[in-house]
């Protein structure tokens, strides 16, 4: 049968140089629709969950889903899926650009990297072809030089890569595609460094994915790209803005964490919104595969044409460090493209060392010269840069995240991290549901696992009080599970902003044949949701680890509109694994009976009802 | 005296920020009518950085966030 699925699986050993091509399980494929599905799937049967990430028993997929390559719109993304160097839980990161859709072009729904070369390597694939070959003139290139020198050999290549920070092992390195898109949470580009692996170039002659029932799909498409057209967000304010047009609403709400997350109110916050970035230093948009939004930002710097920040990284190196220099900030950004590193976990890393620097932990003789003073451009760029190249002492205790720096000091409070994954631009003790989020994601501190901003500070796709506890734990299992179907569609999220499950279901029905309801993709989410943990739980994970950082529990936020404010995580928290259907934080055996993962059952450990 | 916010598309032609005596408005959607904001366009009211509506009071001190259909993330 016809679908969406190539129906292959390119296998890399980087320790014995076997390549194989492997035929994909398509009735296991449906059941975990694919990208992030589907790979924590074959982690799991792969024994993975229980090895050391940075060790040659790790293995590193990267996913499309059967959306990837399609015509559906923002139908272009892929997924690192591997286990996390951060927090040795579920890694699974998210990226889009057009690697993804070449991947597939050429042929290959995953590759799985397993293994470690004994020199630097990348491999290069063009259609069928697969061959690894020696990367050693490539080893310690940033992102866009090493780009520039693969594209004389290969001009059609779309290229993911690693910078320096992957090479040296960084817990907070990402992995690059397309010089400027990244998948870069949780230290996957460590992974793929603890491999030898410096890129991955894919070369395709196609450009088409057939579905199912093509007609089936274009209408369905159609009905999406209808909806996205006339949708507000989707087709007003991140076209014209991108992301950053959320600093202005999250400061003026004061959730807007500032100082690393010591205040939540940032006075000259519009210096560095989307609207005076538009103003000052974009070019145009740019687009990923397919996408009708264009959420993405291309500027000016300094001459230079650049890829510019989204509002995670523009919050991070700005608020939470107390800068208002947005130059700065654009230039940190392009350095995290360039080093390969974590454009949250890097600022907010940065933004914990000003508050020891701040506190006298961290002396001026540490900072050789660029003082970790709160409000300086230089510190953020400087700091990046050493950050990425392994600078020092203190830049190599950085280069693995926040919770260890801090924890080094014998301060981990400082750290505002969850799982040792630093928690991304709102404020958890002005917006009551994006806690439950923080605390119960598999990935550990991270919006985009349940996005409960979206109704509790947009009013999308109804206005929640942002202040209550009443029935979010509900709304956050439900936005958790309907993230999961459509990061492993291989769709963007932010179409979320104008579809709904009815809409998802009806694409894949129509492009993999199933049958899926709005109701039963959410549950198809559940499923994902929950193997991730059981995966969790194999790898060690705790219930003490769905927790917030004291300072969201016990220190009020002292000025601004959220003023006194605190998470009511104690709360929340029992009504979240109530709905779930989890005891101590891990789902019961009853749960995973009904989720269909009898295979992951673990009986002698799961929890009794 | 109120002070009132615009954000995104709201700036087109506008001022970012604006006070207005606040004797002259009784709730928040007469600001939209001196400002010629078409109601439609807006999605988001803030007053004192709390949600509200275009019907909700405002009083003397109060800050008016305004905001048209915006996302992220």
């Amino acid at each position: 049968m016809k679908t969406a699925y190539n129906g292959k699986i390119l296998r890399v050993n980087l320790t014995t140089g076997e390549i194989i091509q492997e035929e994909l399980d398509i009735d296991l494929a449906k059941k975990f629709i694919g990208g992030r599905g589907l790979g924590t799937k074959i982690l799991l049967d792969e024994g993975v969950a229980t090895v050391d990430p940075l060790s040659e028993n790790n293995k590193l997929i990267f996913i499309s889903g059967p959306m990837t390559g399609t015509n559906v719109p923002t139908g272009g993304r892929y997924m690192v899926v591997t286990k996390s160097p951060l927090n040795g839980m579920i890694a699974s990161s998210n990226s889009g650009g057009v690697w993804g859709a070449k991947l597939k072009y050429a042929g290959w729904d995953a590759i799985i990297v397993e293994g470690r070369a004994e020199e630097p390597v990348y491999i290069n694939i063009e259609d069928e072809k697969a061959e690894i070959l020696p990367a050693n003139e490539y080893w310690g290139k940033t992102t866009e030089n090493l780009v520039e020198e693969m594209h004389k050999l290969y001009p059609k290549a779309s290229i993911l890569n690693i910078g320096p920070a992957g090479e040296k092992l960084s817990l907070i390195a990402a992995v690059i595609n397309d010089k400027d898109r990244a998948a870069g949470r949780s230290g996957v580009g460590a992974v793929m460094g603890s491999k030898n692996l410096k890129a991955i170039s894919v070369t395709a002659s196609r450009s088409v994915i057939e579905p199912f029932d093509s007609d089936k799909l274009r209408q369905s498409t159609s009905d999406c790209q209808k909806r996205i057209s006339e949708n507000g967000v989707t087709s007003g304010g991140l076209p014209a803005y991108g992301t950053s047009v959320l600093v202005n609403i999250v400061n003026n709400i004061g959730a807007f964490p500032t100082r690393n997350w010591q205040e939540a109110y940032f006075e000259t916050a519009d210096k560095i919104s989307g609207e005076t970035l538009k103003e000052n230093h974009l070019v145009k948009q740019s687009f990923c595969h397919r996408c009708p939004i264009g959420c993405g930002r291309v500027i000016d710097f300094n001459g230079k044409i650049i890829g510019g920040p989204e509002y995670e990284p523009i919050w991070a190196y700005g608020a939470n460090c107390g800068v208002d220099d947005l130059p700065a900030i654009n230039e940190a950004n392009y350095m995290c493209n360039e080093y390969g590193l974590d454009a949250i976990s890097t600022p907010c890393t940065i933004a914990a060392a000003m508050e020891l620097y701040q506190k006298g932990n961290i002396t001026d003789e540490d900072c050789d010269g660029v003082p970790l003073n709160w409000g300086s451009g230089k510190a953020i760029v400087e700091w990046t840069k050493r950050m990425g190249q392994g600078y020092n002492k203190l830049a190599k205790l950085m280069a693995k995240g926040s919770y260890r720096l801090c924890e080094h000091y014998g301060v981990p409070e400082y750290s505002m991290s969850v799982k040792k994954q630093e928690m991304p631009a709102y404020d958890a003790r002005g917006i009551q549901g994006i806690g439950i989020n923080y605390a119960t994601s598999n990935r550990g501190g991270c919006h985009v696992r349940g996005y409960m901003i979206s109704p509790e500070v947009l009013g999308l796709p109804q206005a929640l009080d942002r202040l209550s506890t009443e029935g979010k734990a509900t709304w956050t299992k439900i936005f958790q599970d309907l993230t999961a179907c459509i990061d492993s569609m291989g769709m963007c999220l932010f179409t979320s902003f104008a579809l709904g499950a009815p809409e998802y279901a009806a694409l894949l029905n129509a492009a993999i044949g199933t049958d899926y309801t709005a109701e039963n993709l959410l549950e198809v989410g559940e499923r994902i949701y929950n193997i991730e943990r059981i995966f969790n739980k194999l790898a060690g994970m705790k219930p003490e680890d769905d927790r917030l950082p004291r300072r969201l529990t016990e220190e009020p936020i002292p000025e601004g509109p959220s003023k006194g404010e605190l998470s009511k995580i104690s709360i929340t928290l029992p009504d979240y694994y109530s709905a779930r259907g989890w005891v101590d934080a891990f789902p019961t055996n009853e749960t995973l009976i009904r989720l269909g993962l009898e295979e992951e059952m673990l009986k002698e450990e799961a929890p009794v009802e | 005296m109120i002070e009132i916010r615009l954000f995104a598309t709201l700036r087109d032609g506008r001022d970012k920020i604006i006070k207005l005596d606040s004797t002259s408005f009784t709730v928040a959607g007469d600001v939209l009518k001196h400002l010629s904001i078409c109601p439609e366009d807006v999605a988001i009211y803030l007053i004192n950085g709390k949600h509200s509506n275009q019907d909700a009071p405002i009083k003397d001190g109060d800050i008016i966030a305004i905001f048209p259909p915006i996302g992220g993330g």
